[in-house]
């Protein structure tokens, strides 16, 4: 067969650690030609025929679940799931058990989501297969920051010397730490902004602020993330007004930022908590479109991880 | 890999592509429903020149697609290097088309089949014709080119490289012996 330009990725998406800004580039490229697949009357290509994907869930997760799942789908991947609502775990069995058991029955790659931060890497390093991690703890969602940067691209080109504000509960959000990580590798400013309670004492990549106009001031785009109400009941807020007041995406606050500047959440969203309620669906937003390509990415993913078996 | 002999030089390329548009035209009885799917890389380069070459012949332009095979490739489960995946654009419906299919060398027919499965997943042509610009022999797969530029027997230890003016600077067909490693 006519060889093509070939190049090696890391067999693994645990965090942007292994990842070099020309991988990343390169899966983002792919991810676009996954859209003319997703074009397509039929959407499927027979690519990953005899692999078998495992989506293993130790936390409660619908839309990346069945991201993904669809990815491996319509890219003709076997795919099993487990989900720790309806499984052992409940009945005392470790991470390690449920993965060494699921390992037995000839899986291919893992999509792994749990509470605990770390726990894709001890998955690694248990099972030597490739693993994606799809959220842990508060630590990593790869993915989401894939999707996120492949739709910023899209809108704005490249990223280079943009700013992109963060804002919300930047203390537990795997979202704004994958961000902070990808977006700057990509040559982008990341600003992150919350109440003082909900942010960490640094964020590697971005800047921290608690004042919401220097964070929009000038921003080439604007991700707000969702604010999780039981935050309140651990004293981190004083009270949902307040926050809400101080906080509050608007569509008067986002004049701040550069005109048409795009609009970003990564769901799923409390209208007119986090933001204000028609923000979401006024031109400017792209939460859609974060869905539709994250598929795209997730298919990119996949690729890049299971074929080839060097790293 | 070091380089045995020259096999076709700008003329005779060119020529052989006049050739294959002229017989392109005869088989499908004119234009009609034609159109042109190239291969990357090289089979693009060539695709396009026959959809010059075809509306110079006849007046008309015939439209022209672009196919990667990766996604579709029967070796992904086992391959060392991870091939790059390229972009596919078909910008018309394959429905009731003559396809012509384009690709530089024919070998073992892997790539062949692969693009038939391509192709067909993204409509229903009436037909689908294979050019190539050289077959080399040693096919794995029951498959043949219904336009063929040149036949050139080759051992197994050769690779026949094709270059294009626009993807290598120059036309030319060069026969290249693989060094035993």
């Amino acid at each position: 067969m006519s060889q093509s330009a070939t190049q090696s990725f890391p067999k693994h998406l645990l965090d942007f650690r292994d990842w070099s800004r020309s991988q990343v580039e390169s899966l983002l490229e792919t991810a676009q030609m996954m859209q003319e697949v997703l074009a397509r009357p039929v959407k499927k290509v027979p690519a990953l025929t005899g692999f078998t994907v495992a989506t293993v869930f130790f936390e409660p997760s619908t839309r990346t679940r069945i991201s993904f799942e669809l990815a491996a789908r319509r890219m003709s991947a076997d795919v099993v799931s487990f989900s720790s609502t309806a499984s052992s775990t409940t009945k005392g069995e470790t991470y390690r058990d449920t993965l060494r058991t699921l390992d037995q029955m000839g899986i291919d790659a893992y999509i792994l989501r749990t509470d605990a931060a770390g726990v894709p890497h001890q998955a690694h390093s248990w099972l030597h297969k490739p693993v994606i991690n799809a959220g842990d703890g508060w630590r990593a969602h790869p993915t989401q920051a894939l999707l996120d940067a492949f739709t910023l691209r899209e809108k704005l080109g490249s990223l280079e010397g943009k700013k992109i504000a963060i804002v919300g509960d930047i203390l537990h959000s795997r979202v704004a730490r994958s961000n902070a990580e990808l977006l700057p590798m990509l040559g982008a400013t990341v600003v992150a902004c919350g109440p003082a309670t909900l942010l960490p004492s640094s964020l590697p990549g971005a800047t921290l602020t608690t004042r919401l106009k220097e964070a929009l001031c000038e921003a080439d785009a604007v991700m707000v993330l969702r604010l999780q109400r039981e935050r309140m009941d651990k004293g981190l807020l004083p009270s949902l007004p307040e926050y809400i007041a101080a906080y509050q995406v608007t569509r008067e606050r986002l004049g701040w930022a550069k005109p048409q500047a795009p609009l970003l959440h990564p769901g799923p969203m409390n209208r007119d908590v986090e933001l204000e309620g028609t923000l979401a669906d006024s031109p400017q937003s792209l939460v859609e479109r974060q869905v539709a390509n994250g598929q795209a990415v997730r298919m990119a993913v996949l690729y890049h991880v299971l074929v080839g078996k060097r790293s | 890999m070091t380089f045995k002999s020259r096999l076709l030089n700008e003329d005779e390329v060119r020529r052989a592509l006049t050739r294959i548009a002229h017989e392109v035209i005869e088989k499908n009885k004119g234009t009609h429903n034609l159109c042109f799917v190239g291969i990357h890389t090289r089979g693009i380069s060539l695709a396009r020149r026959l959809a010059d070459l075809v509306e110079k012949f006849e007046g008309k332009r015939v439209p022209m697609g672009i196919l990667d095979i990766t996604l579709y490739r029967d070796d992904l489960s086992e391959i060392g290097l991870q091939p790059k995946v390229r972009e596919t654009r078909i910008p018309f419906d394959l429905g009731g088309k003559a396809v012509v299919l384009v690709d530089d060398v024919l070998y073992t027919g892997r790539t062949a089949r692969a693009a038939l499965d391509a192709l067909i997943d993204q409509g229903r042509p009436s037909r689908i014709y294979l050019a190539v610009l050289v077959d080399r022999g040693h096919r794995e797969l029951p498959i043949r080119a219904d336009f063929v530029g040149k036949n050139l027997p080759t051992s197994r230890s050769e690779v026949v490289k094709v270059k294009t003016l626009e993807d290598d600077g120059e036309d030319a067909v060069e026969l290249w012996e693989v060094e035993a490693s």
